[in-house]
């Protein structure tokens, strides 16, 4: 039998694509990458009122057949049939924004010109409406020799029709490739002008709600509010998810523990597998929330506006305002931030932005802070009403920004050289976005961070486990130095002496590989192991460490955490982003150079400092 | 050269034309930019003849400037903005 015929969704940006793309599919879209590309696939499937199958394909938005950006390049080439891995489309459904005609016509006579049988979708019809514009389908039809249905692809309006016009299209006669016009801007136009029957202006409401969100003093004060307001959801609704998470992993290791006789398998399968597992999946929470703040400030329009509002203070260092809320969102975890930078058209400054998100101080860093803050700062005010553990709080906050916009501005004049940042956007009008639309886009991201960075932190936590428990200790032997984690950690120790680190901390660096906050435990397993006397095992973690660890130590493992890439689930995700090993692996070594750098001279001017 | 409207007669970068007023695109000079901005700006509308309107500033150094052309609104940086000369009077 042969395949379903393959019709792709094409478009320019905003135009409305994915919603209507969305409306013909429904829920069951199978989304990857294209191959060799960090391009977005999504495709689905959807019936004809014949009965006959169709695979839709949602290429990603261009405003040409001339590419100025990757995304545009995938567009080109799958159309052109020079895809490899994508066979040609055997139709095409073209949208186009009902109140930017004269824009989006260009693109479409390009595309009507490729002779691919073709049905166009006039979206957003009802905006355009409101926008005092009155549009003739059956003229825009006329002109464009093809098929015109209207739509309201965020309402499902007008899928019907879209089917049944595609199902004619496909089965119609074959349409010559026609030549483009040579001045196809003129051209798309007279078409507008021809399919426009009437044009009333009015006050649009784009306009309006621009003037208060993009207002010199009002714009930034809102900005922060909606910032504010996002930063306060992702940290208290996970709370309670999270917390059922946790509790949820500690009730199935309990179980496993009492259902598998004491031995290798059991440790592998609690402290392994679901140790693992537990890891990976209590970022869910702060992750869905995020994301589901970005796809309603996407939806509506408004991060294009916040892009907007801060693209000069990015632009010092060498940034698009597209990077602020993907480096914003990196305060909260640096995995959804990296997902987050999709939205960058730019290759290098999206590039760029990535390698830099990791030095944004993440959630998973507050316990190592808060617990050798507690153990090494005194609690005195430095000024009145201000207290000196939150001054080096603070400080550390600050290290981590100005380490990411001094690295930032580096990589765009080394690595990541190329064109110099670059923002030209839409601003598109304002809309509600669909609840299901916002539903579907959340869903989809759990999936690809489940699978994805789920495997390979899986894989690295059931390693990690296997070398901290072999070989198994023997009586009178400790755990911690016989196995090969203790083996590696005093080869590490050889390499970290000189920053001041002792073997506590090089054993506790390897397994808080996996995250930053396993760094706390580690350390408080090594001091439970070691409470050698009476006197300590009444002592708590912070009095124990503050009698163990010089100050200089403290400080430089501080100073080390601001920068060190300890976290799998990053490297993970910012392979599966970058599409290679390349730039996880750079971003790894800058990093630690980095951070052994900043450990080294901290300890040092504090050893000089006499502290 | 006779001296009519002088705003008619010498062409202004579109990064000095006020918020608010609206003028012709008299002419773009492709070279000084790159080859992608210059793409992308094609793409926008930005045309000899089209009609412009700058919409809004940014908050920090006046920079992006959001601008109407056509029936759409973008975002531009003031120095892709400065290769746009405009004529007062559209």
């Amino acid at each position: 039998m042969n395949p379903a015929p393959l019709v792709a969704v094409v478009g320019n940006p905003n135009a409305g694509k994915s919603a209507l793309f969305n409306a013909l599919t429904g829920a069951r879209q199978k989304v990857g990458n294209y191959p060799g590309v960090t391009v977005e696939r999504k495709s689905g499937r959807t019936v004809l009122p014949d009965g006959r199958p169709v695979e839709l394909v949602d290429l990603p938005g261009a405003y040409g057949l001339d590419p100025s950006s990757p995304d545009e390049a995938v567009t080109r080439d799958v159309l052109l049939g020079r895809f490899a891995g994508e066979r040609r489309p055997d139709g095409l459904l073209i949208v186009l924004d009902a109140s930017n005609l004269d824009n989006h016509l260009r693109f479409a006579l390009q595309l009507i010109g490729l002779g691919l049988p073709t049905v166009v979708a006039l979206n957003m019809i009802d905006m355009a409406r409101r926008d005092g514009l009155e549009i003739s389908a059956e003229r825009l039809s006329a002109e464009l020799g093809v098929p015109v249905v209207e739509t309201v692809a965020v309402r499902r309006r007008g899928t019907d029709a879209t089917r049944e016009a595609l199902g004619s299209a496909l089965l119609g006669p074959k349409r010559a490739p026609g030549g483009v016009h040579a001045d196809v801007h003129r051209q798309a136009r007279s078409v507008a002008d021809a399919a426009i029957v009437s044009e009333t202006p009015v006050r649009r409401w784009t306009h309006r709600l621009d003037r208060v969100l993009l207002h010199p003093i009002a714009g930034p004060l809102i900005l922060t509010l909606v910032m504010f307001t996002m930063f306060q959801a992702v940290f208290a609704w996970s709370e309670a998810p999270i917390g059922w998470i946790e509790g949820g992993m500690a009730a199935l290791g309990e179980g496993f523990t009492a259902a598998l006789p004491d031995g290798w398998l059991r440790s592998l399968t609690v402290d392994g597998i679901i140790g693992g597992v537990g890891a990976v999946v209590v970022f869910l929470p702060q992750i869905l929330i995020l994301f589901l703040f970005i796809l309603l400030l996407e939806g509506t329009g408004y991060m294009v506006r916040a892009a907007f509002l801060m693209d000069r203070l990015m632009s010092r260092a060498g940034l698009s305002g597209r990077a602020f809320i993907p480096l914003l969102s990196s305060f909260a975890c640096a995995v959804p931030g990296i997902m987050a930078t999709r939205t960058i058209d730019n290759e290098k400054d999206r590039l760029t932005t990535i390698l830099v998100a990791p030095l944004m101080t993440c959630s998973a860093r507050l316990p190592v802070y808060t617990l050798i803050i507690a153990a090494f700062i005194p609690e005195r005010d430095v000024l009145p009403g201000i207290n000196l553990q939150g001054v080096v709080m603070f400080g550390l906050y600050v290290a981590g920004i100005v380490g990411a916009l001094g690295a930032a501005l580096l990589l765009r004049k080394t690595v990541a050289r190329g064109a110099s940042s670059f923002f030209m956007m839409e601003l598109p009008k304002y809309q509600l976005p669909a609840l299901k639309d916002v539903a579907l886009g959340l869903w989809q991201r759990a999936i690809i961070f489940l699978k994805r960075a789920g495997g390979i932190i899986l894989i690295t936590t059931v390693v990690l486990w296997a070398l901290a428990s072999f070989p198994q200790a023997g009586p009178g032997e400790k755990q911690t130095e016989v196995s090969i984690a203790g083996r590696i950690a005093s080869g590490i120790e050889v390499l970290v002496k000189p920053i001041g680190f002792n073997h506590d901390i090089a054993l506790a660096l390897l397994p808080s590989m996996a995250a930053r906050e396993v760094a706390v435990s580690a350390i408080a397993t090594v001091y439970a192991i070691d409470q050698a006397d009476e006197a300590q095992m009444n002592q708590s973690l912070e009095e124990r460490l503050s009698g163990n660890w010089p100050l200089p130590t403290a400080l430089a493992f501080l100073a080390w955490f601001v920068f060190a890439p300890q976290c799998i689930s990053t490297i993970a995700v910012t392979r599966r982003e970058t599409n290679g090993w390349k730039w996880p692996l750079f971003m790894v070594t800058y990093l630690f150079a980095l951070a052994y750098l900043a450990a080294g001279a901290t300890y040092w001017i504090a050893v000089a400092a006499g502290l | 050269m006779t001296v009519a409207t002088p705003s008619a007669q010498f062409a202004l970068p579109l990064d000095q034309l006020r918020v608010g007023s609206r003028a012709r695109i008299h002419g773009v000079d492709w070279s000084a930019l790159e080859e992608g901005e210059a793409c992308r700006l094609k793409h926008f509308g930005f045309d000899e003849g089209v009609t412009v309107e700058p919409l809004h500033q940014g908050p920090f150094g006046r920079d992006p400037l959001a601008v109407r052309v056509g029936r759409m609104t973008v975002a531009i940086r003031r120095t892709h903005a400065r290769a746009i000369k405009v004529t007062l009077g559209a």
